[in-house]
């Protein structure tokens, strides 16, 4: 298989445009359930999405990586920022226009146990989209149907079954032949193996990319797998606290990560590989994240930042372009070969590089 | 390493069935590990392979009605567990086995200190006074790195953060001192980053305590920088059992081969496609004399229909359970 581009073809068109999402939920406390804070999930988070491209975002548990995928499709109604889907400003469409929206941006979840309803068969949930948003006759629809479950690789005679019958893998097919009902261009993955057994992942992802290249599908891949991220995105965001530290496509990202956090994380990963695990070095993260009610002053990461220095404590580093492509929010990854120590090595690798400089 | 130290947990062919209305399945069927002074067995399997149910029954800890732990020996420290009384049972865990779960969430209890639930089994199995169990609780906090140990004493579980309470439940089943700790799952609702510093912790600890663990995860990644030795259980059974480095660097058995292939490694070659096992896992209520691999497995023949593969040794400390042979020439 030819290896996908690891940065955006040249003249691949944008499809989704994120800048400056905020998601906030309100805090209430007291009796008269008055407005005593916010908890920030998602705080200013800017990225673009291609056509064609999968974007993985990866981060911790409590990162906002989830409200963000979520916000992205309008399930929340945002606090502020813009989200342009195909021209067209999601985040500003009133009912009626986001409902006629809908068809091209569609989700995959988690648990796809939770996700479907048990009370309807496997052809009323796959049928459904199709319900709300077509006018075929049931005869079309009922062909639709057999056409998505065979694309997912579910057995026609399965139709008139419920979800409780099948194995999660298959309920996770379930939920991708809905999402696939209406010929979505963008799909929000939102963590869709977390649930899934080691052997049956692979079979689900697998899935994922044979129906991204059939259809030309764009996928926000959200996992906190790195290793899976790393084999199915294109481009990967990591995310901290609600924003996000680094945008890089992938192989520059998994070789050399530039935000201290990417570091962290990616080195916390445990490879199964016994002999390479007695000779790695970790870099072990102090503490845990703060809360996103009362995120730290200045840089995000600065409670637990390994090369913490007394500037990060006071200003918030914005998320500037350091190489071509590559999106780093920290104050110590300067812009191309300006960069101090910690990042060397494979930057020979790239473009328009001069040499590196100490 | 060298097999001379007595064992000090020999399991001899454990078979826990539960009695359902749809029949009997087999979760764990004759399965069979010893665990040397100061070892880390790891055990991997996915959900419903057995491994967990394997620990639960050589502890008397699952629920009897719908299980029944039919047959086998449990040898701890040259006692039969397995048929000690509820008493003895009750003195023997916490006491020589200590146990971590999964969720440190649901296992902590969430209306009693911290500090209460440290001390409660050293006051139950060592008969400390409430002084000297309060002292020793604030040590092992301590031991287990949360700081400002003695404060933190009067906290609630709630008060703690996942990576916390976890460190909290390590506390718990390390303070008798027992022989063996068995930890199910531990690091599976942790992020990367805590379950990093938790992993350090447990390699800290062996270092001062030397205690032998078994360490059950779903995870290769992380069985390949903990344990000393592997069991791969797949349906209700042990199919192939190696040190670390012999299990990843020469599997044996078609399902811990395929295993190892369908997980994305962070570093290396990237792969096109992943490797795929076809198939869902078992169902245990068939019969447990077939092979239990065979409908997924790529080398089956028609003897693993008919006859459930025995263990047999291929190599130093390596045994496998499949009538397949990957070298026939001469293993």
């Amino acid at each position: 298989m030819p290896d996908a581009a690891t940065s955006p073809a040249e003249g691949s068109r944008k499809l989704v445009e994120i800048s400056d999402l905020k998601m906030h939920f309100p805090i209430r406390t007291g009796l008269l359930r008055r407005h005593t804070g916010d908890i920030k999930a998602v705080d200013g988070v800017t990225f673009d999405i291609y056509e064609g491209e999968t974007l993985g975002l990866v981060g911790e548990s409590g990162c906002g990586k989830s409200t963000c995928g979520r916000a992205i499709l309008r399930l929340y109604e945002i606090t502020g920022g813009s989200v342009v889907i195909e021209g067209r400003d999601v985040a500003a469409l009133g009912p009626e226009e986001l409902r006629k929206a809908r068809p091209t941006m569609q989700m995959v979840f988690q648990d796809p146990q939770a996700s479907l309803n048990p009370r309807m068969t496997v052809a009323d949930i796959i049928g459904e989209p199709l319900n709300e948003h077509t006018s075929l006759s049931s005869n079309e629809k009922l062909a639709r149907i057999y056409e998505l479950m065979d694309q997912v690789g579910l057995n026609r005679t399965f139709a008139n079954r419920y979800p409780h019958e099948f194995s999660g893998g298959q309920r996770q097919r379930i939920g991708i032949a809905r999402a696939l009902a209406l010929n979505p261009k963008f799909i929000v993955c939102d963590e869709p193996i977390a649930a899934l057994d080691v052997s049956i992942q692979a079979q689900v992802v697998n899935l994922l990319e044979d129906l991204q290249d059939k259809l030309g599908l764009t996928y926000l891949f959200i996992s906190h797998d790195l290793s899976m991220v790393r084999h199915i995105a294109d481009r990967v965001a990591v995310m901290y606290l609600g924003r996000i530290v680094e945008l890089s496509p992938r192989d520059a990202l998994y070789d050399d990560p530039l935000h201290p956090y990417a570091k962290a994380l990616l080195s916390a990963v445990p490879e199964p590989d016994p002999t390479h695990e007695a000779t790695r070095q970790r870099i072990i993260l102090q503490g845990d994240v703060p809360s996103p009610a009362n995120p730290p002053k200045g840089c995000n990461f600065c409670t637990r930042c390994p090369e913490v220095q007394p500037l990060c404590h006071q200003q918030d580093p914005d998320l500037i372009e350091v190489r071509p492509g590559r999106y780093v929010a920290c104050h110590f990854v300067k812009p191309d070969n300006l960069t101090a120590g910690s990042t060397g090595g494979t930057e020979a690798k790239e473009r328009n590089q001069q040499g590196e400089s100490q | 390493m060298p097999d001379g130290a007595a064992p000090v947990l020999d399991v001899r062919d454990l078979k826990t069935v539960f009695r359902t209305r749809g029949g009997e399945v087999h979760a764990v069927n004759s399965v069979s590990f010893d665990l040397r002074p100061g070892e880390l067995l790891g055990v991997v399997g996915e959900s419903g392979s057995g491994k967990s149910v394997t620990m639960m029954s050589l502890i008397g800890l699952l629920p009897s009605p719908p299980a029944e732990v039919r047959d086998g020996e449990v040898i701890l420290q040259g006692r039969d567990i397995l048929r000690a009384s509820p008493d003895e049972l009750r003195s023997i865990r916490g006491a020589k086995i200590g146990f971590i779960f999964q969720d440190p969430m649901t296992s902590l209890n969430p209306v009693f200190t911290v500090g209460n639930q440290i001390m409660e089994p050293l006051r139950v199995h060592l008969g400390m006074s409430k002084v000297q169990a309060e002292l020793r609780a604030a040590e092992l906090l301590d031991l287990v790195g949360i700081p400002d140990a003695k404060r933190r004493l009067r906290d609630y579980p709630h008060q703690f953060s996942g990576g916390m309470r976890q460190r909290v439940m390590i506390a718990i089943a390390l303070a008798c001192d027992p022989a063996v700790l068995i930890a199910d799952e531990p690091t599976t609702a942790l992020d990367v980053t805590i379950q990093a510093q938790i992993l350090e912790l447990v390699k800290d600890l062996r270092r001062k305590l030397g205690m032998a663990i078994i360490w059950i995860t779903h995870d290769l990644g992380v069985i390949a920088g903990i344990a000393d030795r592997v069991m791969v259980m797949y349906g209700g059974q042990v199919v192939e059992q190696a040190t670390v480095k012999e299990l990843f660097g020469n599997p044996r058995h078609p399902y811990t081969r395929a295993l190892l292939k369908t997980v994305p490694s962070l570093s290396g070659g990237r792969a096109g496609r992943l490797q795929v096992i076809e198939g869902q896992p078992p169902i245990l209520t068939a019969d447990p004399s077939a092979c239990p691999f065979r409908m997924r497995c790529t080398h089956a023949f028609d003897r693993c229909a008919r006859e459930n593969p025995r263990r047999r040794p291929v190599g130093p400390g390596h045994d496998v359970a499949c009538h397949w042979d990957p070298e026939p020439a001469n293993a």
